[in-house]
């Protein structure tokens, strides 16, 4: 492997825009705002935005922030804002409805909410927002730098792809309407979504740092982004390794697994790590949270290792293994099981977990993930008996919609005709309903079986449950159409406690928990309740002697502590595993694995 | 020159395939609306989610949509005259419209 690069090299020199994007959980938002801090320290104006629809800036920060710039507290010349696409289609519909009040009657106002509160809507809103930073000239004059850190991968592929797709769409539409509205009034739109495009793709203009952590399917995540990012044009691309660790301890056998564990992983990407400009920084003992930590985040080795630690008196609260929580969910004999989260807390892993384990003992199971890479889900496939593996890939199912309505619609349509709706098909927003079906259709899947559907980070289930609300509220109102059964009855199934158990999966750390804890709040407000939490990799009792990871294990406390008396009506809890757990067998012994003496929840529970 | 103003309920797209379901009937509308604009009809079409300020700037629609409300939409103008509330033209009389129109003689009203 060649030399790593100094982490100053990033930003000497500096373009004006930044993309940070990477799997979820690599450390993504801290690296952008320590990139923030760092360019604002040095005398620049710097904007820093988060396009998540789950955004932890706020949380990393400690600064609460909106949808227009605001000034972050004890960092003079830095502003930070989110992209809230619930929030930004809010505005959009305000923008059209506001001017009718008292002009059109309440109903008519009330009608078009609805109609302007779907996928699309929303999609185009935020989009909107996002390309006004970078393609609209008198946005952003007075910032120097804009830093963008993005939603985890999939969503930002679509982000970034979205300008040339948009651009492209409204170049060769005829019919002079579109999801957009009328196209006559579209020519500014339509200037900024191709500024936007040609300025991603310029390289002294825009640099994207693709962020990772020494772990296989974070490096093939990122490998996988750069290739298509590097097919749109986007060339100027960066690689940060971020928490390679290192151990003192010759003798532990988990600090000895972890550090071979990253080693082998960046041995099997080495090619792509040459590919690129690479840096790495060093794992932390906790994560960082506030301006003062971020500071010290860019600026190389910390010396945790020569201060002594004593640990502080802690009581563990009552925890359940993974298989007992299993238990409970078996006798139902069908229904659908969904694991939710942040981006890297191991969704698929735990879902896949499930799956084996609800499998050999006798049930009819379908895995489904919207995982892209699908990786661990491929590697069950025929393996075990019951089980069956399926996936919601956003461009088959965008295929697969658009091939059944030509077939059932077109049917005696003349040339022109057939052009006309191939041509609305082909608007971007296609996609977004394509994948809400599909997601539908998955769901229904569990009347009469197991389904462990595995979704995508937390942003994305938020824009899917404001889908699904937003279509149902659609649906009650007009009989015009033929509905499918599956969007018919989602939301009502997605409600029902007996048929669908949502499992919140996390970290012991502060940003995944919080993230839970907010989506928790979200899936009650849609009238949802999570049946159980997950807290997956934990360091607990691991009896590691590396000072490093001892730290961390004691930052766990308070994390667990926090959802298991704050959060959670019941929590299992999985170990770190020094190997990933890949195929039925290592799968099988995690959910078995025993919690550490004295922690487990009274059986009956 | 005949002109054909079709209000539509609030849509996100003209075909509707954008929305939770397809609408067969939408599709066919926007078909046929182009043949007869391949026949040199005027068409205008306004959607209440986009445009709704045609809705309000047009008196008749405008007191429509405040005694019979939204879900009553669509209205369909031939000429200036409202000739179909509540629906869009079905197969009969989308064939009828587009053989007047490639006759000469003037659209009939229909209701």
């Amino acid at each position: 492997m060649k030399p790593f690069l100094p982490i100053a090299n990033l930003f000497t020199p500096a373009t004006r825009y930044f993309f940070f994007t990477g799997k979820g959980g690599v450390g993504k938002t801290s690296i952008a705002c320590a990139t923030a801090l760092e360019l604002a320290r040095s005398g620049k104006h710097v904007l820093l935005v988060s396009t998540d629809p789950a955004s932890n800036l706020d949380e990393v920060l400690e600064t609460p922030l909106g949808s227009i710039p605001s000034p972050v507290a004890g960092a003079p010349r830095l502003s930070a804002m989110n992209i809230n696409p619930v929030d930004a289609a809010a505005r959009y519909r305000e923008r059209l409805i506001g001017p009718m009040r008292g002009v059109l009657p309440e109903a008519a106002l009330r009608s078009m909410e609805e109609q302007l509160s779907g996928a699309c809507t929303v999609e185009i809103a935020a989009f909107d927002e996002f390309s006004g930073l970078i393609g609209d000239a008198s946005a952003g004059a007075d910032y120097d730098h804009i830093l963008f850190d993005t939603a985890p991968t999939g969503h930002t592929l679509r982000l970034m792809s979205l300008a040339k797709a948009w651009d492209q769409y409204l170049d060769s539409n005829t019919s002079g309407t579109s999801c957009l509205g009328p196209l006559a009034g579209l020519e500014k739109q339509r200037a900024i979504y191709e500024s936007t495009s040609r300025k991603l793709a310029e390289a002294s203009v825009t640099t994207l740092v693709l962020v990772s952590r020494p772990q296989g399917a974070a490096l093939r995540e990122a490998a996988r982004t750069s290739a298509e990012l590097r097919s749109l044009g986007i060339s100027n691309q960066r690689l940060i390794l971020n928490g390679v660790f290192e151990t003192s301890c010759p003798t532990d056998v988990i600090a000895q697994a972890m550090e071979r564990r990253g080693r082998r992983a960046m041995d099997q990407s080495a090619d792509f790590i040459d590919s690129l400009p690479t840096s790495i920084l060093p794992l932390r003992p906790v994560n960082i949270l506030g301006i003062e930590g971020l500071r010290i985040l860019l600026q190389g080795e910390s010396d945790v290792r020569a201060i002594p630690f004593t640990p502080a008196k802690w009581t563990a609260p009552r925890l359940e293994s993974l298989d007992h929580l299993i238990g409970t969910l078996e006798p139902q004999g069908h229904g659908v099981i969904m694991t939710m989260g942040k981006g890297g807390v191991g969704k698929t892993t735990v879902a896949a977990a499930i799956a084996v384990t609800l499998a050999r003992r006798g049930h009819r199971v379908l895995l489904t993930t919207t995982d892209p890479a699908a990786h661990l889900a491929q590697t069950l496939d025929g393996q075990v008996e019951g089980l069956s593996i399926a996936r919601i890939d956003p461009q088959a199912e965008t295929a697969a919609y658009t091939a059944e309505i030509l077939r059932d619609q077109a049917e005696g349509m003349d040339a022109e005709s057939r052009a006309l709706l191939e041509e609305d098909l082909r608007s971007p927003c296609t996609e977004e309903i394509a994948v809400f079906r599909a997601f539908a259709r998955e769901v229904a899947r569990g009347t009469d079986r197991f389904v462990v559907l595995d979704t995508a980070p937390t942003g994305h289930t938020l824009l899917l449950l404001d889908a699904s609300e937003a279509y149902h509220r659609e649906l009650q109102r007009q009989a015009r159409s033929v509905h499918p059964e599956s969007v018919v009855h989602l939301l009502e199934r997605l409600r029902d406690p007996q048929f669908t158990r949502i499992l919140l999966i996390t970290l012991p750390e502060a940003t995944p928990v919080h993230e839970a804890a907010a989506l928790q709040e979200d899936l009650r407000r849609a009238r949802i309740e999570p049946f159980a939490w997950v807290i997956n990799q934990s360091l607990l009792r691991s009896g590691s002697c590396d000072p490093l990871l001892q730290r961390r294990e004691e930052a766990e406390h308070r994390y667990l502590s926090e959802v298991v008396e704050r959060h959670a009506t019941r929590t299992a809890w999985l170990p770190w595993q020094p190997e990933e757990p890949v195929g039925p067998e290592p799968l099988l012994k995690l959910a078995r694995h025993p919690i550490p003496g004295a922690l487990e929840a009274a059986a009956s529970s | 020159m005949h002109h054909i103003q079709l209000y539509d309920p609030p849509l996100c797209c003209s075909t509707g395939v954008c929305g939770p379901s397809v609408d067969p009937q939408l599709i066919r509308v926007s078909s046929w609306l182009n043949q007869l604009k391949n026949h040199g009809v005027r068409v205008e079409r306004f959607n209440l989610a986009q445009q709704p300020e045609a809705f309000a700037d047009n008196a008749e629609v405008k007191a429509f949509l405040v005694s019979e409300g939204p879900d009553h939409l669509p209205l369909v103008f031939v000429d200036g005259r409202l000739v179909l509330k509540g629906s869009y033209p079905d197969a009969l009389q989308r064939t009828r419209w587009l053989d007047e129109v490639r006759g000469t003689s003037p659209i009939p009203g229909i209701g």
